[in-house]
């Protein structure tokens, strides 16, 4: 009888907690490891222009320069593109293998990981230090929460966002922002040496 | 043996009636409308039927949460998730101090108030929800010609403190939600979608470095201020902000379960 109660209660309690084992104590020295500050926080799960699962925390240990883009974009976007490039032809070349270039998508409705792949190789960004990533719409909302990208569907094929560059140390910390379209980026490059010649 | 059925009824059906008090929701039906904001070439955006909260999470809904959650209470909740100013009107981790329990939460970041919600198996109001769920007044499901609404709303934006009184005390809207105008502002899933840049009087021709594409995205009906100012209040939010006005309840797309 005493068990059954136990069951039940254990039943009862199990029924209002929430989902992803929220409850679940991450052991102590674990946690130390990602900073209250770090991205690596966030659990989503992302996909890779190679159809590859990745979570955030598999990037640990680069420099990681990230931006949100789509693929159907005409207008800023080829130029966020280009922003990019210049920031990668920039890059100190003793460190540079510590660095990714990171295009997240905010629409991956349409940026399958098959789109994003042929988007890279037409763009020649196929190869290291790039990288494309995609995730459902929630996560993604969420992500540009944490970058202060804002962003929003404004007809099928199109949306409006911000033009913001962001720079994560190698402990997923953001370091710096570069905001707006061909701009001086000079500080931007510095940022992203730096960091990447303490790895 | 009959002790221990009594007991278990007991709490299963405390259990029930708490749940059942969480899930305080009514269905808003099916329709469009013009946003103040975000809608190209002023075109109507089709809401789909929703449920959504009769009324704003309160302190004690929050710190039941927190208790089963407590990495989201005020000591432990992580820096990328807060900023330092999250509850921080509660004395401590559990203990909301002189706040009353039926008062609204507030000061809480966008990313508590999304895992409350999804840990009731809900979701934050869009934003367009939020606006088309509050332009009803106790009558009608659009009351933003009405002269008398405007001036209500607008003269909540000037009382301070409102986030003190109790949920449940303003008015019962159309759909028989309270509290959408009076007591609190209230997050919503994309409140990061609105574009005005900190310059209010550029926004008129858009940043166009800043964002790509926001001249489609500008005010519909620059009379309705009352919606003005929740617009530009968003557009001023990050996710980690946490302020002593803003609070929050939640929506869903399907029937809550009981």
């Amino acid at each position: 009888m005493k068990k059954i109660i136990i069951a039940l209660f254990i039943f009862s309690f199990s029924l209002q907690s929430c989902k992803e084992g929220d409850k679940k104590d991450i052991p102590a020295e674990k946690s130390k490891e990602i900073s209250d500050l770090s991205i690596y926080n966030l659990p989503s799960k992302w996909t890779t222009q190679d159809n590859k699962e990745i979570e955030l925390k598999s990037l640990k240990g680069n420099v990681l320069v990230m931006v949100m883009i789509y693929t159907s974009c005409k207008a800023a976007c080829p130029r966020l593109v280009a922003d990019m490039r210049d920031i990668e032809s920039k890059l100190d070349k003793k460190t540079k293998k510590n660095v990714k270039l990171i295009l997240v998508s905010i629409d991956p409705k349409t940026d399958t990981p098959k789109r994003l792949k042929s988007f890279a190789i037409e763009n020649k960004m196929n190869q290291e230090p790039w990288l494309f990533l995609r995730s459902s719409e929630e996560n993604t909302r969420e992500f540009a929460a944490v970058l202060a990208v804002n962003y929003k569907q404004i007809s099928p094929v199109d949306f409006s966002h911000s033009n913001i560059i962001s720079v994560f140390n190698e402990a997923g910390e953001l370091v710096f922002q570069q905001e707006g379209l061909g701009v001086n980026n000079e500080k931007t490059i510095e940022a992203i040496n730096r960091e990447a010649q303490k790895i | 043996m009959k002790i221990h059925f009594f007991i278990i009824t007991f709490f299963l059906m405390l259990s029930g009636f708490s749940r059942a008090q969480e899930n305080g929701m009514v269905p808003v039906k099916e329709g469009t409308f013009v946003p103040l904001y975000g809608a190209s070439s002023k075109k109507p955006v089709l809401v789909k039927s929703f449920y959504m909260d009769v009324y704003p999470v309160t302190n004690a809904e929050f710190l039941n949460f927190i208790k089963k959650n407590q990495q989201y209470s005020k000591s432990k909740i992580k820096g990328i998730f807060a900023d330092k100013s999250y509850l921080s009107y509660w004395k401590s981790d559990f203990d909301f101090g002189n706040a009353d329990s039926k008062s609204p939460v507030t000061s809480v970041s966008w990313f508590a108030a999304k895992k409350y919600c999804e840990c009731q198996g809900k979701r934050l109001p869009t934003m367009d929800e939020w606006e088309y769920a509050a332009m009803a007044d106790e009558k009608k499901v659009d009351a933003r010609t009405k002269k008398e609404f405007n001036e209500y709303i607008l003269s909540w934006y000037e009382k301070s403190k409102t986030y003190e009184n109790k949920i449940g005390q303003t008015f019962k809207n159309y759909w028989g939600i309270y509290d959408m105008h009076g007591l609190v502002w209230e997050w919503t899933s994309d409140f990061n979608s609105i574009f005005l840049s900190g310059e209010s009087r550029k926004d008129k021709s858009s940043d166009k470095n800043l964002f790509c594409g926001s001249a489609s995205v500008n005010a519909t009906d620059l009379m309705d201020y009352a919606a003005f100012m929740r617009y530009a209040f968003r557009g001023s939010l990050k996710a980690q902000y946490s302020t002593r006005n803003l609070g929050f309840r939640c929506a869903s797309s399907t029937k809550p379960k009981l």
